[in-house]
């Protein structure tokens, strides 16, 4: 997967906001990752820990919020919460979702010193 | 130079293009400061001068910034951007060279995206149409960035098709947008039906799917209507066209879905 990209992505964020905030270390930096994202968590945990060393987030605890998955169902037009990408219909069972929510990947926000 | 992040920076493949990539950007993210405060508002009890600061930045917003570039250029030129997306070697390059055969006096160019080697932009030059080679060395996918200088390199003329091979990845190219106008994931019949079911990403992110080697599906087990249940399983919105880059079974449906795409992308900056 490309969770190398992702923690490249996450630590341009940290040093663009280190240099309009100037703080010198960030403590806690919390995701938000939708449930369809792809996501694959302990990879880009890994990930995180290399690409931030030599940065303001270098040792800083990386938290994961999962966003749940929605799907608007083709069958009975409703907006519905789906636990996996191709689960039927919580309420008419019909197989044709379109997901509307859930492939989020945001910084949501950090801890700073 | 590049039009977004004014770097000038170039990672095409060549002679003379080998150069490294340092990144050296300027953020476009928006950051609310609150003082004091933890997640739910509640005050930081050590006053250590630990302060919570709001992001809410995609973690891919660079990438989206440039591809939001790429989409403005191609606009103003009029131009059609078509991001085929695949497994490796389920005939990208056949199929691309095929159609350039097809397509007239339409003007066109193409971005390749490998890991290595030069041999699919060859393939296409073959051709005699312009192709650019951008190697992404370790990377998995073609982002906006590459895309954008590739797209400088092309000169690309009013109202062309741009193509644009991605790597072969069914994974990672899904999450990246480029500025295309459609993704079209290619699926050849012997990679097996449950592909779509084991990487939905890429069917839900694609328009069309071409369902590629139908000449091969009988001499394998091929079930093409299982191919397209799973492919409507997963996207139910999705084109689906059975192809043969080889014997050029369903190619003038493939030229005729582009054309009409272009027609429409036209009329709708018109309109
Ligand atoms: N029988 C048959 N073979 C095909 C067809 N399309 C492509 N091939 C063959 O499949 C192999 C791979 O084709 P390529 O066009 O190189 O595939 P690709 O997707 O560009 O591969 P990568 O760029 O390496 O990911 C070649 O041997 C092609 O000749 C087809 O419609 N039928
Ligand atoms: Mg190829
Ligand atoms: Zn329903």
């Amino acid at each position: 997967m490309h969770e190398m990209s992702l923690a490249e992505g996450i630590r341009q964020i940290v040093d663009d906001q280190a240099k309009a905030h100037g703080f010198s270390a960030v403590r806690v930096l919390r995701l938000e990752i939708g449930r369809f994202a792809g996501v694959e968590k302990e990879a880009l945990a890994f990930c995180f820990d290399v690409v931030m060393r030599g940065g303001p987030a270098e040792g800083a605890i990386l938290e994961m919020i999962d966003l749940p998955g929605r799907a608007m169902c083709c069958d009975c037009s409703t907006e519905v919460e789906i636990a996996d990408r191709l689960d039927p219909c919580p309420l008419c069972g019909g197989g044709r979702l379109v997901p509307v929510a859930g492939d989020e990947m945001r910084v949501k926000d950090m801890e700073v010193v | 130079m590049c039009t977004v992040c004014g770097c000038g920076e170039d990672r095409l493949a060549g002679p003379g293009h080998e150069h490294g990539h340092d990144h050296h950007h300027h953020g476009h993210s928006h950051a609310h400061l609150h003082f004091g405060t933890g997640a739910a508002g509640v005050s930081v009890g050590d006053m250590s001068q630990a302060r919570l600061i709001e992001i809410e930045t995609d973690i891919l917003a660079k990438n989206d910034a440039h591809a939001l570039g790429n989409r403005r250029v191609l606009r103003a030129l009029g131009a059609y951007a078509v991001n085929l997306v695949s497994s490796p070697g389920s005939g990208k390059t056949t199929l691309l060279v095929k159609t350039i055969g097809m397509m007239g006096d339409s003007p066109l160019a193409v971005i390749e995206g490998d890991q290595q080697t030069e041999n699919d932009a060859d393939r296409i030059r073959a051709t005699g149409a312009p192709a650019v080679q951008v190697n992404t060395g370790k990377g998995c996918h073609l982002d906006g960035h590459m895309v954008g200088h590739a797209m400088d390199h092309l000169n690309l003329k009013p109202g062309s098709f741009l193509f644009i091979e991605n790597v072969g990845n069914l994974v990672c190219p899904a999450a990246f947008d480029l500025g295309e106008d459609a993704k079209v994931a290619i699926l050849s019949v012997t990679e097996g039906e449950d592909k779509p079911l084991k990487y939905p990403d890429m069917f839900t992110a694609a328009k069309l799917a071409i369902l590629n080697k139908v000449d091969l599906a009988p001499y394998t087990d091929a079930d093409l209507d299982a191919y397209e249940a799973n492919l409507r399983r997963v996207n139910p919105l999705i084109e689906i066209l059975r192809v043969s880059a080889r014997t050029g079974e369903g190619m003038e449906a493939w030229v005729r879905w582009l054309k009409s795409r272009h027609a429409a992308k036209t009329l709708a900056k018109a309109g």
